[in-house]
């Protein structure tokens, strides 16, 4: 085993210290901490009636509240253990009355109560059991080292030290051999002790659906935006057929309709009207490319994101380096929010950056695809302030995905997506 | 001339037959499928092909890679691509090769019988066809990243740019209306500002301008 050998050792012995010192830290703070928080909250509430409790509640639960979250920050930092905190926000200014019974309204209260008391009691044992295995075997060493003579002349039992009753040298031997295997224990025991005390924390303080109620939170938002955007879209798209291809089409079938009349009478004039209608659904056409490339891409349809980037980053007046690691392509959303949100931060770089070399990096590792825009420009770029990043945040946002901007003034700028997904 | 035809819509299959035929085209073949398009490119051995980018089963670029594979087994071979949209990504693939026989279009060239029909010969006979959009890309992202281009004059450019189409210099001097000595002056002009060597053969010569102006800056 590891822990046995030198290395272990010299590893684990401070480990089995810190453990120790903690679970003294926790039992002696914790304990005295519960119980005043403990009854001070339960006089407040019984006060509630009595009125004086509204005015002195909402101080009380708030203190708990801060006491639960030290802990909460204590577990996370010392075992790596996470309690989500699941506190309903209260509003600002509102009367003791609405604050009181707000937090008395909140499952997340009764649980910090029940949690103080499970705390002043398993909590503290589980606390103190690390360090009492760490400091009681000294007491075992004093005795056998002859501490016993204090108690006893030898004659009869004059100290119980754990089971071994202390009656003269002998006895104190076997209280230090005790001693001994208390710190074997200790050795072996004690950090997964302390992690006992968190887990039972957090068995009692989280609510079991905190971490799902947070996700339901971020997905409503982001179902939001998504709808929102795709709703924005479909109006832009309405628009620009109704003003565009549509229009153009009237306007050729007007001219038709004309050259129909005028073959005969005058062919001059319908040649010319002929002409332009073939001019019109030249257009037509044009505008009907641009708003296809708007809503899907061909080349993301034909050829997928690597060379889709390609593609679009040739049409951009600057000189770009792009390098794709991918094997595979991402489902058709996921892409298609990825490559708009290139565009977009392409588009950035050139109308912002002033620069003049741009580095694209595409690749997908561990499930997640990741994608970086550099550029040699003057840097400064921000994420907010109506920047066209912040919508990249968005769509981005509805495939859980990420965006960190690093732009100091002077530049470069680095845009950095990552969305997870799989590839097929 | 013997043409395989290979496009998905009907009616606009049947309309480049159509159109085709009244220009004295045979056509060997008109399919609508990548297989069928590799499997005719192989046993027909046309003097041409007019091939759509996007061909089903996949939808995807399935046209362009059946006409590039087929380029890879017999270099040269005449293939005419047609697209709804064009990207520089694809005629640089098409081009890649260096061997000339080899058109890339929007679909809507078509509306102009003459000068689509004009596009196809210049392919079969081993010349280029780009699309002016292609070429306009071309020239948009060069005139930012490159010096020698802003030292042509402004009739130069308008020549180099029809050149990168892949027109001759008859075809050019009519499209500009002035003689076919006063092109070939333009054009000796142009080489020797961009510091390309002067051919006299036109396929070279329109190779050369489109290798120039997509790889020059690198």
């Amino acid at each position: 085993m590891e822990m046995w050998s030198g290395r272990g050792i010299r590893t684990r012995g401070p480990e089995v210290l810190v453990a120790g010192g903690r679970g003294l830290v926790l039992a002696v703070g914790g304990f005295t901490g519960a119980v005043v928080l403990f009854v001070l909250s339960v006089v407040s509430i019984l006060l509630v009636p009595a009125g004086v409790g509204i005015v002195t509640t909402p101080w009380v639960l708030t203190g708990v509240r801060a006491f639960a979250d030290r802990r909460r920050i204590i577990a996370a930092e010392w075992c790596g253990i996470r309690i989500p905190s699941t506190y309903r926000s209260l509003p600002a200014d509102t009367t003791p009355w609405t604050r009181c019974f707000r937090m008395l309204g909140d499952p997340a209260t009764w649980r910090d109560l029940g949690w103080l008391v499970v705390d002043m009691t398993a909590g503290f044992v589980t606390a103190l059991l690390p360090a009492a295995l760490l400091f009681y075997p000294l007491e075992g060493f004093a005795l056998a080292a002859g501490l016993w003579r204090v108690f006893t002349d030898g004659t009869h039992v004059g100290w119980w030290y754990g089971f071994v009753p202390v009656s003269g040298q002998g006895s104190a031997l076997l209280a230090g051999a005790l001693g001994a295997a208390l710190l074997v224990a200790s050795y072996v025991l004690s950090p997964a002790l302390l992690r006992v005390h968190f887990l039972l924390t957090r068995s009692v303080l989280a609510s079991g659906d905190g971490e799902l109620a947070e996700r339901v939170r971020v997905l409503t938002e982001s179902r939001r935006t998504a709808v929102d955007t795709s709703a924005a879209e479909l109006r832009r798209i309405e628009r620009d057929l109704h003003d565009g291809a549509q229009a153009r089409l009237v306007a050729m079938g007007m001219d038709l309709g004309t050259v129909e009349v005028l073959i005969e009478k005058d062919p001059a004039k319908a040649r010319q009207l002929l002409a332009q209608a073939r001019r019109s659904s030249a257009e037509a056409l044009t505008e009907l490319r641009d708003l296809v490339r708007g809503i899907h891409p061909p080349v993301l349809a034909e050829r997928g994101l690597g060379d889709a980037v390609r593609a679009l980053v040739l049409r951009l007046p600057l000189v770009s380096e792009v390098d794709v690691d991918m094997d595979g392509r991402a489902d058709a959303p996921v892409e298609s929010a990825a490559y708009f949100a290139v565009s977009e931060v392409l588009t950035n770089a050139v109308k912002h950056s002033g620069a003049e070399r741009l580095w694209v990096d595409l690749q997908h590792r561990d499930g997640m695809l990741r994608v970086t825009v550099t550029d040699d420009g003057e840097g400064g770029a921000r994420v907010g302030a109506g920047s066209g990043l912040t919508g990249v945040e968005r769509r981005l946002g509805t495939f859980d995905g990420v965006l960190a901007v690093s732009s100091p003034a002077g530049g470069p700028t680095m845009v950095t997506m990552e969305i997870p997904c799989a590839l097929s | 001339m013997r043409v395989v035809l290979a496009e998905d819509l009907f009616l606009l299959r049947d309309g480049l037959v159509r159109m085709l035929e009244a220009y004295d085209f045979e056509i060997a073949a008109a399919v609508e499928s990548g297989p069928e398009l590799t499997r005719a490119l192989a046993e027909l051995a046309p003097d041409v092909a007019v091939v759509d980018v996007r061909l089903p089963p996949s939808h995807t670029d399935e046209g362009l890679q059946c006409a590039l594979q087929a380029r890879r087994e017999r270099p040269g071979l005449p293939v005419l691509v047609l697209s709804q949209h064009v990207e520089q990504l694809y005629a640089r693939e098409l081009l890649a090769d260096g061997t000339g026989g080899v058109g890339y279009l929007l679909k809507d060239r078509v509306f102009d019988a003459e000068q689509f029909i004009d596009a196809v010969r210049r392919v079969a006979a081993g010349g280029t066809a780009m699309d002016p959009q292609v070429i306009q890309q071309l020239l948009a992202r060069r005139s930012h990243t490159a010096q020698p281009l802003g030292r042509l004059t402004p009739r130069e450019l308008e020549v180099l740019e029809l050149m990168a189409q892949g027109r001759s210099n008859a075809a050019i001097a009519a499209q500009l209306v002035v003689t076919e000595r006063a092109i070939a002056k333009h054009t000796s002009n142009i080489f020797t500002k961009l510091g390309l060597e002067v051919s006299d053969d036109d396929n070279r010569r329109v190779l050369a301008v489109l290798a120039y102006l997509d790889h020059g800056s690198h």
